[in-house]
């Protein structure tokens, strides 16, 4: 038990690096989002996962087992460890990698270590599915999205129920992807395992679990840990590395990845097709996260594809190719120290030596068949029993090719290891960069705002200084009107003889002596006046305290731009009075002869 | 789940409560303006009592929405812009409320020849902010639609600025017999009513900006 527990913990460990990594793919912009709770989506998702592993993993099996069929537990162990490392090493490296691709080349590698034959029909529709799992998973989502959008603005949702809605279907579509992901992935984790390991049957009433769907359950397992433990700081950082998605368009996301996956992973749909004299659908494992790119792709072309980052897409494309080669070789050389260091069986075929044979020789060679099968079992019997199979590779050129590509290794590793640091540096000048551009925009901003709160108060003051200048000059008008009204009182009193009219004009020339209304309105003024420029007489004061009362008013109104007749008016002094204080108050605060006075009050 | 859209369903409900409360608050402003000027004293403190009842109610249930937008997580990515446009929405009746008590505390003396301008200055005002309500339920429910409804609001506030200015010209180019503190008085009292209709702008604003947004 021990045993076939250390074997197949290689594909447990894959099973758990799937689950930590593509359950991004599912609920990352939920999570990631604050649509959905983690624990929600790690409950749903490890449910679903092991039961679409045991309900409809089957289908890609069989693909995955005509590629190659991994006949020993060692070797099993081998080439999941292959796909494994690698899956794990590029994700250190952060370069995009797809288990589905890693464990393909990981068996392919297998197959020419063995001497096993590769099929090439099963390749090509392997390779295939790679191509089209995007490409269809970009179609589904262009027009589910196109469908969405229709439907979201022919139905008038309110927003908070449209954000509950969205938040149902990111797990209802959840569930689904999580059940389609362990239906198509889960032979990448224990495909390997399936000819090696053997189970009996196990029933639970109705339901019989055969040997395989446990392997699948064990793997569903695996991969649900991935999910729990593993998968939530993916979930968290799965940022918008293509192109920014809305809630709707990561649903339809979601959506076209899980179709795309349960299409590539189900019996019944590929057998109703044939049923209706269609060709079969290729039961394959397929790359969840090339399938959301793809679905990506298919959304942002239909915006017009100005947000998708390309370079990204390139960088993706590299590592389909890189994926499988350097899991193969890895999965080579893995074996190779399997076979040889610890004396594993890995499966070997042995090669018959079989010349052409002649219609006449046919009958000789049936007459002596038996011999020859006698003779050949006893050969593999030999060969199995010393673990040293007839492998047709030169031991020697085994170890130098082995020494050339641990050395092309470690020149990759030193590569991307200097590359990680480059783009390390270029990440860090970028935040700079990013930071220094926020910094001055919202310096900028805040210019903008100083300047239109500037602005503001200026055209407040302006507004102030006119409605005052406009009161200084309702009570020159006053004043002026007053003064003339006085004229012609006096001219009329001279014109008249009679003492009680002359007495009444007297009066009311009196009356306008003592000047009652334009008294009041000149201490509104002036209250208004010293309310407005408190600032500005303060600081007078602060500045020459000698100044008196009447002067800092002088002062005030002269700030406000009023001629010597205007402030004459309103201070009730005559023009001449106004010159003299002025001169006085050029004297006080020591202003050379050649400037204005007027100038320095305003600039004071 | 069911909870989940109960919740919702409440929410939904609160925040159409809160608008209607607004909406209520700004046309009890306007009934109290209309009292002041018509010297009906005892509807003028009804129409206070009922505006700070309504602003309490308000107050309460957008700090009840506040609560459940965080609660709930809904709309987790646009919580605070909801949260900032129905701040906005709030101070509306805010702003409503300090002027009827304006009006209230201060006593302004309004000459017989304004009251018919006073009137059809806060008429508009009051237009503005009745224009820009319908938008912020439409904004829940059909965002695309929310940029043309807002053509009325930006209308009604030049409007409501063009009466202002009116008003403040009236007062100090020809009303000679008023005092200086009077006219300046009645030309704050322009200015508070003015400005139900400069928040309604703000929020049109606001609405024209998220509804953008929430299109994309």
């Amino acid at each position: 038990m021990i045993t076939l527990l250390f074997f197949l913990s290689s594909g447990l460990f894959l099973g758990w690096s799937l689950g930590a990594n593509d359950a991004a793919n599912i609920f990352g912009t939920a999570v990631g989002s604050r649509m959905v709770k983690f624990r929600q989506a790690a409950i749903i998702g490890s449910i679903f996962v092991i039961i679409g592993a045991v309900v409809q993993g089957a289908g890609a099996n069989d693909t995955l087992g005509k590629l190659g069929s991994v006949s020993t537990l060692a070797a099993a162990f081998t080439v999941a460890l292959s796909a494994a490392a690698t899956v794990y090493w590029m994700t250190r490296l952060r370069l995009p990698v797809s288990t589905s691709q890693a464990i393909v080349g990981a068996i392919i590698g297998w197959n020419l270590y063995t001497n096993n034959q590769t099929d090439f029909q099963t390749l090509t529709k392997i390779v295939t599915t790679w191509i089209s799992g995007p490409v269809l998973g970009g179609i589904f989502a262009a027009l589910l999205y196109m469908l969405t959008r229709k439907v979201l603005n022919r139905v008038r949702f309110h927003l908070f129920y449209r954000d509950v809605t969205i938040r149902l279907g990111l797990i209802l579509i959840g569930g689904f992807g999580a059940y389609s992901l362990g239906a198509n992935n889960i032979a990448n984790v224990m495909g390997v395992f399936t000819t090696a390991v053997q189970f009996p049957d196990i029933h639970f009433g109705i339901i019989t679990l055969s040997g395989t769907q446990q392997l699948f359950a064990i793997g569903g397992v695996a991969i649900a840990i991935g999910i729990i433990t593993y998968s939530k700081r993916v979930m968290e950082t799965v940022g918008n590395t293509l192109m920014p998605l809305t809630s709707e368009a990561a649903l339809v996301v979601v959506l076209s990845q899980a179709l795309v996956l349960f299409i590539f992973s189900s019996q019944s749909l590929s057998n109703a097709l044939v049923s209706l004299g269609l060709p079969p659908i290729p039961l394959v494992p397929v790359s969840s996260s090339q399938v959301v790119i793809g679905s990506i792709i298919g959304i942002g072309l239909l915006k017009g594809g100005k947000q998708i980052k390309y370079k990204v897409l390139g960088q993706i494309s590299v590592g389909w190719i890189a994926t499988p080669v350097i899991a193969g070789i890895v999965s080579f050389f893995l074996l190779f120290f399997i076979h040889n260091v610890f004396k594993q069986d890995v499966g070997f075929k042995t090669v018959i030596n079989s010349e052409p044979v002649s219609q006449q020789r046919v009958s000789n060679k049936l007459n002596t068949a038996d011999t020859i099968v006698m003779h050949q079992t006893k050969e593999i019997d030999k060969t199995v029993q010393s673990g040293e199979g007839e492998s047709s590779l030169n031991y020697g050129w085994v170890v130098s090719m082995f020494l050339l590509i641990v050395l092309m290794g470690v020149v990759y590793y030193f590569f991307l290891r200097e590359r990680r640091l480059r783009e390390k540096e270029q990440d860090k000048i970028d935040e700079l960069e990013d930071f220094i551009a926020l910094k001055a925009k919202s310096l900028e901003q805040e210019a903008k705002r100083y300047e239109e709160e500037h602005q503001n108060l200026d055209k407040e003051l302006k507004y102030q200084q006119k409605e005052m200048v406009n009161m200084a000059m309702n009570i020159i008008r006053k004043y002026e009107i007053v003064g003339q009204i006085k004229d012609d009182i006096n001219k009329i009193k001279k014109s008249v003889k009679e003492d009680e009219t002359r007495k009444a004009l007297n009066k009311v020339i009196l009356k306008i002596n003592q000047n009652l209304l334009l008294d009041r309105d000149r201490e509104s003024f002036q209250m208004h006046l010293e309310e407005h420029n408190s600032n500005f007489m303060h600081r007078l004061s602060e500045a020459y305290p000698g100044l008196t009362e009447n002067e800092r008013r002088l002062a005030t109104l002269l700030r406000m731009n009023l001629s010597s007749k205007e402030i004459a008016s309103i201070l009730n002094i005559s023009p001449k009075s106004v010159e003299m204080n002025r001169y006085r108050l050029r004297k006080k605060l020591q202003i050379p002869p050649k400037e204005n006075l007027t100038q320095f009050i305003r600039s004071f | 789940m069911s909870i989940l859209f109960k919740n919702v369903k409440e929410l939904v409900l609160e925040v159409d409560e809160f608008l209607s409360t607004v909406e209520q608050g700004v046309l009890i402003f306007k009934k109290g303006v209309y009292n002041y000027l018509d010297k009906q004293e005892e509807a003028f403190f009804d129409n206070i009592k009922n505006i700070e009842r309504l602003e309490a109610v308000a107050d309460k249930l957008q700090r009840k929405i506040d609560r459940e937008l965080y609660l709930h997580s809904i709309l987790p990515q646009h919580a605070s812009d909801i949260e900032e446009m129905i701040d906005k929405v709030d101070e509306i009746i805010d702003a409503a409320k300090e002027s009827l008590y304006e009006f209230d505390v201060e006593i302004p003396y309004i000459p017989d020849e304004l009251i018919n301008d006073y009137k059809r200055l806060v008429d508009a005002s009051v237009d503005a902010a009745s224009a820009v309500f319908p938008a912020v339920t439409t904004f829940f429910r059909e965002p695309v639609k929310v940029k043309g409804m807002l053509t009325k609001v930006y209308f009604y506030e030049k409007e409501s600025d063009k009466l202002s200015r009116n008003i403040k010209r009236r007062l100090f180019h020809e009303m000679d017999d008023l005092k200086l503190s009077q006219k300046i008085h009645l030309r704050y009292f322009a200015l508070h009513i003015e400005t139900i209709s400069d928040k309604a702008e703000l929020l049109a604003d606001y609405l024209s900006i998220n509804a953008l947004k929430f299109n994309l």
